[in-house]
């Protein structure tokens, strides 16, 4: 490999360098039929799944055809995408807020040709390259993060659970027979890049042991006072320990007021907590973000753990199934996961989904806790209660 | 053949949905076989590197990658995460493998001449393999060395006019819906305000100087299609003033079963006849709506902009004329004190260029957050800490009903000394004369 110098010149960074231009501007990447009608749209329709058709005011159509996509995408799918886009849809395409693509078209014919490439597609392995879908009704792409493909603080993977889960959901994602839609997002920590914790079906990985203190080289390599100042349950202190006959700094950690969230490891690397028998998986339903019928919602643990088991999740996989079956069955038209699990009580949705409930279940983490529990005689019976 | 066995990631290159395994191969293949003739910068195997450590990770149930080191670019605190891995010896390939964080364009629109230029430069110098995008909106490129960094980073500029996003403790790249560009119900210009604010504070994104990560996000309507209440700190989402518009013929074109309901977004299973009294107007949460067999009406003073009638019924009812945002602050994830969303601030603002109104109060909160915020405290944290009245007060906001969603029940409350005749001070002689002690 030879070196192949953009122009950087490493004596004088400052030559020629340009700073702080920010992103390409939009206006320069809309198709000419968004741009043209832009701020004049009617109305739009769903046609079949996945195929959306959007009426301007001026009589214009768009179709748009939404594809989902691997988040982790190489070099070499991109370059297809564009060559797509090229020849079907004059070299425009966008990306969605849950990591789908999207190809607009104008006319119907060009339609049909884009819809039976995008099906002739698939990988070597035998899956869809791009598979229509997460329109409407349906189940969505999963938003999710960077799990062990990248991050120094999962507890659990991410690329593989939404591959597993996303098989599991297919034929969700490419029909629209779910009461409302169903967004489903992944974090590998608690640290939530994806800020999962307003989804109908959050996937968030959990340590479940305390950090492990490296005596030897904590006062080394981490602040000892950052250290401690990190912990939000005060379980750090001081502490001298003793190695090989030399008193050194380090800290203690008190187990019992651990929740294991890892603040400290992302403060100081001498303290990881990753653990394979440890790490799991905790389950959160009946969040969402939307205004629509009902105020946004926050996700609740209705899934205390679930181990990890790489590499296709089976435990996951069929709560998710289960629930999202047990939902698709019982809730009302246009009601949310949430929506439906307030208005039979949650008491009743840990009944019909199958689930147990557990001492893990009922918030015990300072004062908003006591909100959650019940201050009412009205309850329905279900067969948690015992005669 | 492989140059690692992969026997649990080869599991996952089975079933419909698009295989990150399958499309990692194929990349390494790629790269393995070079038709271009490319004079990759960087180690040629690290795709296959990366399954292979990737394969060790679901073996282990342990990541193997290690905490972050401080890389960069010149100039900038953010952009860049340096990334190490913990078996360099097994995985040479991958043992140097930093994140480089793009700045996308606003709404993710794309030309493929713009996304090939940006993989030309990934091929040459990075690993090949990307996220599009990152949670927050980046476009991710996924693993590189140091010696490239400086190298991309003129690459990217000269040659793409595109500059790095956010990290750290400063401006996270700014995200926004689609909005006006292809959405009936958007009710300002999402693609714009993004754009705009991402570009004014150039400043404060590439150069940390916050106690935390700060986070913008614009939704075009109550919708909320890139989750801005749940996932930035600043969250702006479009909303309406006056009344909803309904075109009556249209209503009974809906009602009539010409147009479908929600576009069509429940047609996959037979809900049965499209019911516009037990699907609009019995589940209008305000119950403002009423229908009497031939005109559908909205009492809009008592409409809470739901949308739920516009989703609906997307062809005969629609926003109001009179359009413009409310901003919420201070949705964060759990760390540390459990999740957050976004708390109402501003109920209406127009939202118009140059877009000083909304930026008045962005400066008044980072004013007071630079002051008070502890060191990694997000801005929903400082507001819980010091108070709701606090940020009214330092953002020169009065207060009002919509800021609770009911009034508080205990009567705790703090006055100011102003507000008490006299001030805290007592007349203590005044007060034992007129009680014995
Ligand atoms: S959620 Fe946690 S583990 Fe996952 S990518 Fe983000 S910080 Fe890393
Ligand atoms: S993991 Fe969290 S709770 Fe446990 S010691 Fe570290 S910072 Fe404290
Ligand atoms: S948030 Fe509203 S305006 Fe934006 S894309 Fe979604 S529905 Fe349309
Ligand atoms: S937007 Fe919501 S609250 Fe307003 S009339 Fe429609 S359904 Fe009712």
């Amino acid at each position: 490999m030879a070196f192949i110098s953009s122009g950087y010149n490493p004596d004088k960074p400052m030559e020629n360098r340009i700073t702080d231009i920010g992103p390409r501007s939009f206006e320069e990447f809309y198709p000419p039929v968004i741009k043209k009608n832009k701020g004049a749209w009617d109305y739009h329709e769903i046609v079949k799944p996945g195929v959306l058709k959007h009426v301007g005011l001026s009589g214009d159509v768009v179709y748009t055809v939404r594809v989902g996509a691997a988040r982790l995408m190489s070099v070499t799918h991109i370059r297809e995408i564009c060559e797509i886009a090229e020849k079907h849809c004059g070299g425009h395409l966008r990306f969605t807020t849950r990591n789908n693509v999207e190809f607009m078209v104008e006319t119907e014919a060009a339609l049909d040709g884009l819809l039976a490439d995008l099906a002739s597609r698939k990988f070597a392995g035998g899956s869809f390259k791009f598979p229509v879908g997460g329109t409407g009704a349906c189940v969505s792409n999963i938003v999710h993060t960077q799990g062990y493909v990248h991050c120094h603080t999962p507890a659990t993977d991410a690329s593989g659970p939404v591959k597993a889960v996303m098989d599991d959901m297919f034929e969700y994602f490419q029909s629209m027979t779910l009461p409302a839609m169903v967004r489903i997002s992944l974090a590998c920590c608690l640290n939530m890049c994806g800020a999962v914790h307003c989804s109908d079906i959050g996937i968030v990985g959990i340590h479940r042991k305390p950090p492990i203190v490296e005596h030897d080289r904590l006062d080394n390599i981490c602040e000892v006072p950052l250290a401690i100042s990190a912990c939000p349950t005060g379980a750090i202190k001081p502490a001298k320990v003793e190695i090989d006959g030399k008193k050194v700094n380090s800290v203690a950690v008190n187990a019992s007021r651990c929740m294991y969230c890892g603040n400290c490891y992302t403060m100081c690397p001498a303290m990881p907590l990753a653990s394979g028998e440890g790490d799991g998986i905790v389950l959160m339903v009946g969040g969402k973000v939307s205004n629509r019928i009902s105020m946004p919602k926050f996700s609740k643990v209705v899934v205390a753990f679930i181990p990890n088991e790489p590499p296709r999740w089976p435990t996951l996989t069929k709560m998710v199934k289960q629930i999202v079956e047990v939902y698709a069955k019982e809730a009302r038209k246009y009601e949310r996961l949430g929506e439906w699990a307030e208005r039979i009580g949650w008491e009743k949705f840990f009944e019909l989904c199958d689930l147990e409930f557990t001492h893990h279940c009922i918030d015990d983490f300072r004062d908003p806790a006591y909100y959650t529990w019940r201050q009412s005689t009205q309850f329905k019976f279900t067969k948690h209660i015992e005669a | 053949m492989a140059k690692h066995q992969t026997p649990l990631l080869d599991q996952l290159e089975t079933g419909p949905w698009p295989s990150f395994v399958s499309d990692i191969k194929q990349e390494a293949a790629h790269r393995a076989a070079n038709p271009d003739g490319v004079d990759y910068q960087i180690p040629v195997d690290c795709p296959s590197d990366l399954l292979g450590v990737l394969e060790l990770s679901f073996k282990d149930k342990e990541t193997h990658w290690k905490h972050g080191g401080i890389v960069g670019v010149f100039g900038y605190g953010g952009g860049v995460i340096g990334r190490y891995c913990d078996q360099p010896e097994m995985f040479p390939g991958v043992a140097h493998f930093h994140t480089v964080r793009l700045a996308q364009p606003s709404g993710k629109y794309y030309t493929a001449d713009y996304l090939r230029g940006i993989m030309d430069i990934w091929d040459l110098r990075g690993s090949g393999l990307t996220n599009m995008h990152g949670s927050t909106g980046d476009i991710v490129l996924l693993g590189t060395t140091t010696p490239q960094l400086e190298e991309i980073f003129f690459d990217v500029t000269h040659k793409m006019n595109t500059d790095l996003g956010g990290s750290g403790g400063n401006l996270r790249t700014p995200a926004d819906c689609l909005g006006q560009s292809r959405c009936e119900f958007a009710c300002y210009d999402t693609q714009d305000l993004c754009h705009t604010l991402t570009n004014d504070y150039q400043d404060e994104l590439h150069r940390p100087a916050f106690p935390y990560k700060f986070k913008f996000k614009f939704d075009g309507c109550p919708n909320g299609c890139v989750a801005s209440i749940a996932r930035s700190d600043f969250s702006v989402i479009g909303t309406w003033k006056s009344d909803i518009r309904i075109d009556q013929d249209r209503v009974k074109a809906y009602v009539a079963g010409e147009f479908k309901p929600g576009g069509g977004s429940h047609a996959g299973r037979d809900w049965g006849k499209f019911d516009i009294v037990k699907e609009v107007v019995d589940r209008c949460p305000t119950g403002c709506m009423s229908y009497d067999g031939a005109k559908l009406s909205i009492d809009n003073a008592n409409c809470t902009r739901c949308m739920h009638c516009i989703n609906t019924m997307p062809a005969a009812v629609k926003i109001g004329e009179e359009t413009g945002a409310s901003i919420l602050l201070g949705a964060k994830a759990p760390i540390l004190d459990g999740a957050q969303m976004s708390s109402l601030l501003v109920p209406f603002v127009v939202v118009e260029k140059p877009y000083d109104e909304i930026k008045e109060v962005i400066e008044n909160i980072w004013d007071w957050w630079m002051e008070e915020g502890k060191n990694r405290e997000r801005v929903g944290e400082t507001m819980k800490r010091l108070s709701f009245q606090k940020l009214l007060e330092v953002t020169n906001i009065k207060a009002m009903p919509q800021h609770v969603k009911e009034p508080r029940s205990n009567p705790y409350i703090f006055f100011k000394e102003e507000e008490v005749p006299g001030g805290f001070e007592h007349d203590e002689a005044a007060y034992r004369q007129r009680h014995m002690r």
